[in-house]
Parts: structure tokens; C-alpha cells; sequence
């Protein structure tokens, strides 16, 4: 038990895949095996992550359950791990979101071992990202987790494949590159990767001259640098144009973790990262940061509304829900340490979360229907809700926790951003909140064209009828719908830890 | 006394190369079998080596051994390696037991891989070429080390030219050992010149490269020497202006050569021109140092680019090389603690990623006979795990974190920012220009739709090419995760120039 307690963080990050390892070894051609196999193997750190999740006290500042292991002591970079309440909000979402999606990729059957292995190689990766106290493993966690994504987009997805995942994988690796051009030019100025050090040490640099420029020009030109990767990944708008093409065109499974997880990585990049290293150059550019955030609401929904794709649709949306999240982290670092910040980061974090549910569940329920009919065009369907009532149902549900009802979980988070940012950044959150109309329209114009209005007989009657949900399927959702109610309707004992890590950083 | 393993390491494969020869030339798979064997031999000599080296946590010149050879002009058989050689071994005694194996071949439904035409010739051929390159490794003496350096250079002419493609064989033959007889020529030149001029200062006739490192060297006469000898080493390195060679070398030669050639005689290059010119000449490195790293930075960007449009899958590993090699004349310039640190890890790293590369296409292109890129298509149905490596090798040569070429590209990068930080800033965008050409590489070979001349007529790979290939990927792999299985090491290598250039 001890062991178990002092390795609790290797042991999540590992297991997956130690899993992936295992399945080399069991028969290729046995796809059921292989399926229930990788769905242990996930299940797994979930269960270790809600241990850690009860185990972990909200109340204690800094990083727990740290662990350091030796790794490439000649630049000074170690395996360095550990979690405040930030991180373990999003290991959280990671260890649930994944067996998720690996149940709902049982329908795979097409080389499923491989397939498999990716999954649970991708778990590593991001959760490494979450974990990561030290710049260089944050890196390394970071650049690993698009190999596996890469590969599922580009062998399991739909028929633009080829061009949305180098699409993907060429955005985000670019992106990088500022970002690993600034973590080599910290390691080389302090000689460490650690995040702790490099915290005090840079932000102790604030005079004198720093290749040929000014310190502060220096830490302007980092910033962005950092900003524009973490930004790609969220997606902020304009940056967001991978993300309907890779979404879109990956399997289910991939377009849930993506959209689940993913964006979260960047987002948490400017949580982990940017505030932290970068206060007053944050304080200078939130005023850019906030009118980029609205950009992505706004012309988030409107590209939604746009689309005849029920995917593009769902992916669109993520670009406007990811809007709050950055509209939340630009009025922290306006007003850092005030209560109004403090609410607005609250939000943006909860809404991180609560995104990552409720895009997931989304993009569930588009692959369910794509399974049966083949199509996404939302021309093509129409009056399906008779035929199949709970999957009506679910999706309802799912819908109005996107848009915000209140009740369900979207709602809460989304207040808490409003609330805090508008004090702060009044015209930017005011047109948000119109954007946030356009999430309504868009939302309930999917819905009335999948499941009302006059009904498509192809999909109604005879033989290319439509099944309902099965039960595997219900099952996937079913985490996901309880959770969107809890934080929905008693959000305290998530926000507790959120607000608590929150108030201790910024 | 102790076993002399470096002596060892060195003429064994000249022994093996004569064993063979003596054999009938109609036996092929005996000789295959010495082959096998006496690369086996040399692989378990280097593996000891090395892991002695590194598990004692030993620094400076180990394995030390010296024999007198013409002690009337000061020159003896001194060998040692220290902890930058001691990698380049090992990665030699790899490249050495994987070509064998991949060389093997088979013939079956008509299709022959691997070498089956005279295969005596071919492995004697290439175990004298092992010879010279783990001598120059070894050598501690500058004669010896020009010695060992012509002879790894000479049976490379042969090899192309005898095994080599046939549409350009003779024309890359050619030109590939006059750029490096020139190149080799012009740094003896200025070997001449130190060994005459340490024997005005001190007084000893010797070519012992550790006195010639106390020799005294005045400024004016290293500034002037160290570009002629570090470039004329540089050139089999593939420096750009004078990479021309490599590709087309890379191209013509027989797979196993490639390997060799790519994987080796490049760091041969490299090593040499750090070993001579740096460790020499330190203080001419610290003048041209600004120039060094502006050549090498074409090197990796226009590398990139050049690789990027290639359409002969052969030919975008060979530009890719010149585009990684780059990086490791970039890392020594910078004269960094970082920087030849990286290198050093580079140099080990880009020859085990490109003896893989080589490896498969020669696979691809023994079962294709084409090897122009968008003809090929859909092999990873065939042969899967020549896929898997290829993808391996793909993600080491893009910088991927968790293999080994980021373990070494990142701490050059640090060494360029103490350099000169605006070559970072351009550097860096070859690897996204290279991440961008291996992933369209990867789909449009071994994804995609098999063209339908292929249908059932490729044939899988062979056990012993997939024994190469995981050895291989182990390596890259391995390294990526567990730095201190080769960082450590390097490190003392490093130390000891840095001594030699003052302690920067």
C-alpha cells in the first residue's frame, strides 16, 4: 500500500503503457480479447486516479505525491512528477474519457491490436502532460502525444485522412517550435528543467540585456511564442483551422479523445506555464488574448451554425466552447490575485472539465448515427426521434448541457467565466455572451434537423431503418450523463479542489 | 597482460576478410557464415568495450595499447578510445553485424535479395573497409589514423562500383573517392605540417596525437591550418559546400554499403575532424567556429528542403544524412559543453537511424526493383515490421521526444543558443520540414493502395532482416528513454576537450 501511495503518479502514467506492451504479446487475430484487454488496461488508472482523487488534500498548497526519477541529469532534466488541483482535475478527465472511448471503439475491427496499443500510448502522453513538473518532460509528454493521434487519424479515419492528419501534425508540431526554442533558452540560462526553479529564476530576471535585447523584449517575444503553441492546441481563433479537418475525419474514439483531452493540453499550458512565467507580459497582452478568445466564441458559433456536417458542426462548437477557457485565463492575467480573477480561472478550469464531457458525449453520439447511416450531412436525417427515442433522448440531454442550461454542468462554468471576466474585460465578455446566442442557434438547429421536422423515410421505414442505441453504447454515455448532472446541480466538490489550486497560484 | 580488445576489434575483420577469400567462392552461405561469425565477434568485443566502459564510470583513454611501428619517424600503433569514440565503436560493431545480416538475402519466386553475386568478394570487400573505419576510432596516432582512414575510403570505390546500382555507379563511385581522396589529402597536408612543427617546438619526432596536444601550436598556425584539416575531414562528413558526393555515394552503393556508408564512414568524417582539427588546433576552432556553424546550418536547412522534394526514396535518405550531419559539425563548432555533447550522441543516434533507413529500403527496393516514391505504395501489408522500424527511424530522425535523436538534437540546440542564439532560430525549422517529409514518405510507401503490378509478387522479409531491424530500433528506442545508458560516457569524452580548449 505504501509502495502503491508513493508511486501513485508513475503508476498511472505507466500502466497504460505497460498495457499497450501486453497486448504485443496476446493473439492478434482475437479482436475480443484484444478489445477487453485495453479496456482493463484503461480502467486501471482510472481507478488509481479516483484513489489519488480521494487521497489528494485540497487544502495543502504546492505540488503532492511528487516522485523524481534520474532522466538526463547532463542538461538537468528529471522525471519530475506531480499534481495540484489543476493537474489532477485534468488526469481526472484523462483516466475517465479513455476507457470511454476505447469501449466505444469496440465496433473497431480493423487491425485492432495496433489500434489498441495507440490508444493506450496516447493515454501516457497526455497524462504525462498533466503530470509533468519539469519543462523538458512537459515537452517530451507533449510532442509524443500526436505520434499515436497522428497514426489513428491517419489509418482509422474517414475519407480526407491523409490531408487532415499532416494537417494536424505539422500545425501543432510548427507550433512547437517556439515553444521548444524558448524551453532550450531557459534551460540554458538556469541549467535546469525544473518547473519550481525556473519559476523564481525567470521571473527574478527582470533587468539587463539578454542576447543583443532587452530582458523585457526578450520575455515579450517568449511569451508568444508560448502563447501561439498553446494556442494552436486549444484552439484559439485564428489558429483553429486544423481542428474541424482532424476532427472530423478521425474515428470516433480519436475525435473524442481530441476534443476531450487534447485541447485541454493547451489550455493547460497557459495555466501551467504561461501565467506562472510570464505574469507581467500576460498582464500586458490579456487585452490581445481576450479579444482572440472572443474571436474564437463568436466566429466559433457562427462557423458552427455554418456547417451541414454534424461533425464539422460539433467540432466547430468546441472552438467556441474553448473560447470560455481562454476568455477566463486573459481575465487572470489581467487581474491577477483579485477575487474577480480568481472566479473567472475557477470557470475556465470547471469548464475544461465539463467541456471535456460534454464534447466527448457529442461526439459519441455523432459517431453512433454515422455507424448506422453512413452520413453526416444533417440534410440527410430528419424526424429521427420517433424511431429512436433514447438515443434522442441522450443526445437532447447532451445538447443542452453544450449550450448551458442551466442545471446541467456547461451552465456552471460558463457563469463563473462571465461573472469573473466581466468586471475585468466588460465588452469583450459582452459580446461573448451574444456569442453564446449563437451556441443556442446552432445547437438547436443540429438537433431539429437530426431529430425533428418532416422524417427521412430511407432512415424510418424498410430495410436501412435505423437500430437504437445498444446498450455498450448507453454504457459510454452513461458516465458521462451522470457527471453533466452532479457538477450540474452541486459543482462544489469539484470546484473545492479547482478553487483551492486556483487561489494558491495565481 | 591484458586481452589487447582493441587490436582485436580492429584486425579481426582483416582476419576474417582473408579467411573468407580462401574459401571456394561457390560456398555461399559458408562464407556467409564467417561473415556472420567474425561480425558477431566484433559486435561482442565493442559491446564489452563499451560496457565496460560505461559501468566502471571510467574517464579518459581506456583499452590503451601501443606497439612500436617506424620508430625512426615517431610513429606507432596506438590505440585507445575514450568516451566519444567508444559509442562510434559500438555503433560500428552494429552497422557491421546488421549489414551482414541484411546482406544475406534469399532467393525465392524469382526475387533475389539481399547479395547473392559473388557474396566472397562483396564481404571480404567490406570487412577490410570495417577494419580501417574501427582503426581511425581507435587510433591514438595521427599516421595510424590517416592510415586506417585511407584504407576505410578505398574499398568503398570497389564496392560501389562492382555491387553498386547500375545506372550510376561508376559515375558515383568516381566521384565519391576523389571528393574524399582530395579532402583526405588536403588534412594530411596539414598533419604534415603539425608533426613538422611540434617537432621544431619540442624537439620529438612523433605523431602521438596526445603530445602533439601539448605540442604549442602558435595562433597564427592554427588559425591558418584548422580550416584546411577540419574541412577536408569535414568533406566525408558531408559539410555543406562539399556534400555533393554523398547523396549520389548513398544512391549507387549497395544496400549493406549504404548502411556502412551513411551509418559509419560519415561519423568517420566527423570524428576525425574533431579529433584532429578541434583537439589539435583548439585554438584555430575558436576563430572559425562562427564560420563552422553557418556551414553546417545550410547543411540542415537546405538539407531539409532538398530532401523534402526528392521523388528516389533512396535519395531523401541520403539528403536527410547530409540535413542530420549538419547537426553534428554544428554541435562541435559550437565548442559548447551542450552542443559536443549532443554531437557525440548524434553521431551514434543518426548512424543507427540511417543503417535502419538504408536497411529498408534496400528491402523495398530488392522487391520492387523501382524505388521512385509514387509508384510504391501499401507495403506495410507485406512486410509490417520493416514498417514499424522505418516509422521508428522516422520519429528519431524528426527530433521526437522518447528516442534518440532528440536526446541529441535538443542539447545542440542548447549549445547553438551560447553560440550563436539567430542559428537556433533558423535551425530549428528543419525539423518540421523533416517531420513533414518522413510522415509523406511513411504514407505513400507503406500506406495507401499496393500498386497492382506488386500484387503477390513481393515477398516478405527475411528472419534475419527482422533480427536487424529490432536490434536496431532497441538502440534508438532505447537511448530516447534511458539517456544514461550512453550520456554519462560522452560526457567524459566531452570533458576532455573541453580541457584541451581551456575550459570554456
Amino acid at each position: 500500500m505504501d509502495y502503491l501511495r508513493s508511486h501513485l503518479l508513475s503508476l498511472i502514467l505507466f500502466v497504460p503503457t505497460l498495457g499497450a506492451l501486453l497486448l504485443l504479446l496476446l493473439p492478434r487475430r482475437n479482436a475480443s480479447l484484444l478489445r477487453w484487454f485495453s479496456l482493463a488496461a484503461s480502467l486501471v488508472p482510472l481507478g488509481l486516479a479516483i484513489w489519488l482523487w480521494m487521497q489528494f488534500v485540497p487544502d495543502q498548497a504546492g505540488f503532492q505525491f511528487e516522485e523524481q526519477y534520474t532522466w538526463y541529469e547532463a542538461i538537468g532534466s528529471s522525471l519530475h512528477l506531480g499534481v495540484d488541483g489543476l493537474s489532477l482535475t485534468m488526469v481526472l478527465l484523462t483516466t475517465l474519457l479513455t476507457p470511454l472511448a476505447i469501449l466505444a471503439s469496440f465496433s473497431i475491427s480493423d487491425r485492432v491490436q495496433p489500434y489498441m496499443m495507440l490508444f493506450l500510448l496516447l493515454e501516457t502522453g497526455m497524462l504525462g502532460v498533466f503530470m509533468a513538473l519539469d519543462l523538458l518532460i512537459f515537452f517530451v509528454f507533449w510532442e509524443i502525444g500526436l505520434v499515436p493521434m497522428y497514426f489513428l487519424i491517419n489509418q482509422w479515419g474517414s475519407s480526407n485522412r491523409d490531408y487532415a492528419s499532416l494537417k494536424f501534425m505539422i500545425y501543432t508540431m510548427g507550433g512547437s517550435l517556439g515553444l521548444l526554442l524558448g524551453i532550450q533558452l531557459l534551460g540554458v540560462l538556469f541549467g535546469t528543467f525544473d518547473l519550481v526553479a525556473l519559476y523564481d529564476g525567470w521571473n527574478a530576471l527582470n533587468e539587463g540585456v539578454l542576447l543583443g535585447m532587452s530582458v523585457g523584449t526578450v520575455k515579450a517575444i517568449a511569451f508568444w511564442a508560448f502563447v501561439i503553441a498553446f494556442a494552436i492546441k486549444v484552439p484559439v481563433w485564428p489558429f483553429h483551422t486544423w481542428l474541424p479537418d482532424a476532427h472530423t475525419e478521425a474515428p470516433t474514439a480519436g475525435s473524442m479523445i481530441l476534443a476531450g483531452v487534447l485541447l485541454k493540453l493547451g489550455a493547460y499550458g497557459f495555466l501551467r506555464l504561461v501565467l506562472p512565467l510570464y505574469p507581467e507580459q500576460a498582464r500586458v497582452f490579456a487585452g490581445a488574448l481576450a479579444l482572440l478568445a472572443t474571436g474564437a466564441i463568436v466566429f466559433g458559433a457562427f462557423g458552427s451554425f455554418g456547417q451541414k456536417d454534424f461533425k464539422r458542426l460539433v467540432a466547430y462548437s468546441s472552438v467556441n466552447h474553448m473560447g470560455f477557457v481562454v476568455l477566463g485565463i486573459a481575465a487572470a492575467a489581467l487581474a491577477r490575485g483579485t477575487s474577480d480573477a480568481h472566479i473567472a480561472l475557477n470557470g475556465a478550469v470547471l469548464q475544461m472539465f465539463n467541456h471535456g464531457l460534454s464534447a466527448a458525449g457529442m461526439f459519441f453520439l455523432v459517431g453512433v448515427i454515422y455507424e448506422r447511416t453512413h452520413t453526416r450531412n444533417l440534410d440527410e436525417f430528419g424526424g429521427l426521434f420517433p424511431v429512436l427515442p433514447i438515443y434522442g433522448g441522450i443526445l437532447l440531454y447532451t445538447s443542452m448541457a453544450s449550450l448551458g442550461l442551466p442545471g446541467l454542468n456547461g451552465f456552471v462554468s460558463e457563469f463563473l467565466v462571465v461573472r469573473g471576466s466581466w468586471p475585468l474585460l466588460t465588452v469583450y465578455t459582452a459580446v461573448s455572451m451574444l456569442g453564446l446566442l449563437f451556441t443556442g442557434a446552432y445547437i438547436l438547429k443540429a438537433i431539429y434537423k437530426v431529430l425533428h421536422g418532416p422524417a427521412n423515410e430511407h432512415w424510418t421505414h424498410g430495410e436501412h431503418k435505423v437500430a437504437e442505441i445498444s446498450v455498450r453504447e448507453i454504457i459510454v454515455m452513461a458516465p458521462l450523463m451522470v457527471l453533466i448532472l452532479w457538477i450540474g446541480v452541486w459543482p462544489a466538490w469539484i470546484l473545492d479542489v479547482i478553487n483551492k489550486a486556483v487561489v494558491a497560484l495565481f | 597482460m591484458t586481452f589487447p580488445f582493441l587490436s582485436a576489434i580492429v584486425f579481426a575483420p582483416i582476419a576474417a576478410s582473408l579467411v573468407m577469400l580462401l574459401m571456394p567462392g561457390g560456398r555461399k552461405n559458408l562464407v556467409r557464415s564467417i561473415a556472420l561469425g567474425a561480425a558477431v565477434l566484433n559486435l561482442g568485443l565493442s559491446l564489452w568495450v563499451y560496457i565496460t566502459y560505461l559501468t566502471r564510470g571510467l574517464t579518459g583513454y581506456q583499452f590503451v595499447e601501443q606497439y612500436e611501428w617506424l620508430p625512426v619517424l615517431g610513429i606507432t600503433l596506438h590505440f585507445g578510445v575514450d568516451g566519444m569514440s567508444a559509442p562510434l565503436v559500438l555503433l560500428t560493431g552494429v552497422v557491421m553485424f546488421t549489414g551482414v545480416l541484411i546482406s544475406w538475402g534469399e532467393e525465392r519466386h524469382g526475387v533475389s535479395t539481399g547479395i547473392q553475386d559473388r557474396p566472397r568478394e562483396f564481404f571480404a570487400f567490406l570487412f577490410i573497409l570495417a577494419s580501417g573505419v574501427f582503426g581511425v576510432f581507435c587510433s591514438l596516432d595521427l599516421f595510424m589514423l590517416f592510415f586506417f582512414y585511407e584504407i576505410a575510403v578505398f574499398p568503398m570505390y570497389l564496392l560501389i562500383v562492382i555491387w553498386g546500382w547500375i545506372q550510376t555507379r561508376e559515375y558515383a563511385a568516381m566521384k565519391l573517392t576523389l571528393y574524399l581522396f582530395i579532402g583526405s589529402v588536403v588534412s594530411l597536408v596539414g598533419g604534415l605540417a603539425m608533426y613538422w612543427v611540434a617537432y621544431q617546438n619540442t624537439g620529438v619526432l612523433t605523431f602521438d596525437m596526445l603530445q602533439l596536444e601539448q605540442a604549442g601550436f602558435s595562433q597564427a598556425f592554427q588559425d591558418f591550418w584548422f580550416l584546411p584539416v577540419f574541412l577536408g575531414f569535414a568533406v566525408l562528413g558531408g559539410i555543406w559546400p562539399f556534400h555533393n558526393w554523398s547523396p549520389d555515394g548513398h544512391v549507387a552503393a549497395p544496400t549493406a554499403v549504404s548502411m556502412f556508408h551513411a551509418g559509419v564512414l560519415m561519423k568517420l568524417g566527423a570524428f576525425a575532424a574533431l579529433r584532429v582539427g578541434i583537439m589539435l588546433l583548439p585554438e584555430g576552432a575558436k576563430t572559425w567556429s562562427l564560420l563552422i556553424i553557418g556551414l553546417a546550418t545550410v547543411n540542415v536547412v537546405y538539407g531539409a528542403f532538398i530532401a523534402f522534394v526528392q521523388t528516389d526514396f533512396k535519395y531523401v535518405i541520403g539528403f536527410s544524412s547530409v540535413s542530420h550531419m549538419g547537426l553534428v559539425a554544428m554541435g562541435f563548432a559550437t565548442l559548447s559543453r551542450e552542443g559536443m555533447l549532443g554531437a557525440g550522441v548524434q553521431m551514434f543516434s543518426h548512424g543507427i537511424m540511417t543503417a535502419l533507413f538504408f536497411a529498408v529500403v534496400g528491402m523495398v527496393y530488392d522487391r520492387a526493383h523501382t524505388r521512385h516514391i509514387p509508384d510504391l505504395g501499401g507495403f506495410v501489408k507485406i512486410m509490417p515490421l520493416a514498417a514499424v522500424g522505418f516509422i521508428i527511424g522516422g520519429l528519431v530522425s524528426m527530433g521526437m521526444p522518447g528516442f534518440s535523436g532528440f536526446i541529441a538534437e535538443f542539447p545542440i540546440f542548447m549549445g547553438v543558443w551560447k553560440a550563436q542564439w539567430l542559428v537556433a532560430v533558423i535551425s530549428i525549422v528543419s525539423i518540421v520540414v523533416t517531420a513533414a517529409y518522413v510522415m509523406l514518405v511513411i504514407r505513400r510507401v507503406f500506406f495507401g493502395q499496393m500498386p497492382e503490378k506488386f500484387e503477390g509478387h513481393i515477398t516478405p522479409i527475411t528472419a534475419l532482416d527482422k533480427v536487424a531491424i529490432v536490434t536496431l530500433c532497441l538502440l534508438m528506442v532505447g537511448i530516447g528513454l534511458f539517456p544514461r545508458i550512453m550520456v554519462p560516457m560522452v560526457q567524459t569524452g566531452v570533458e576532455n576537450i573541453l580541457r584541451l580548449l581551456g575550459g570554456s
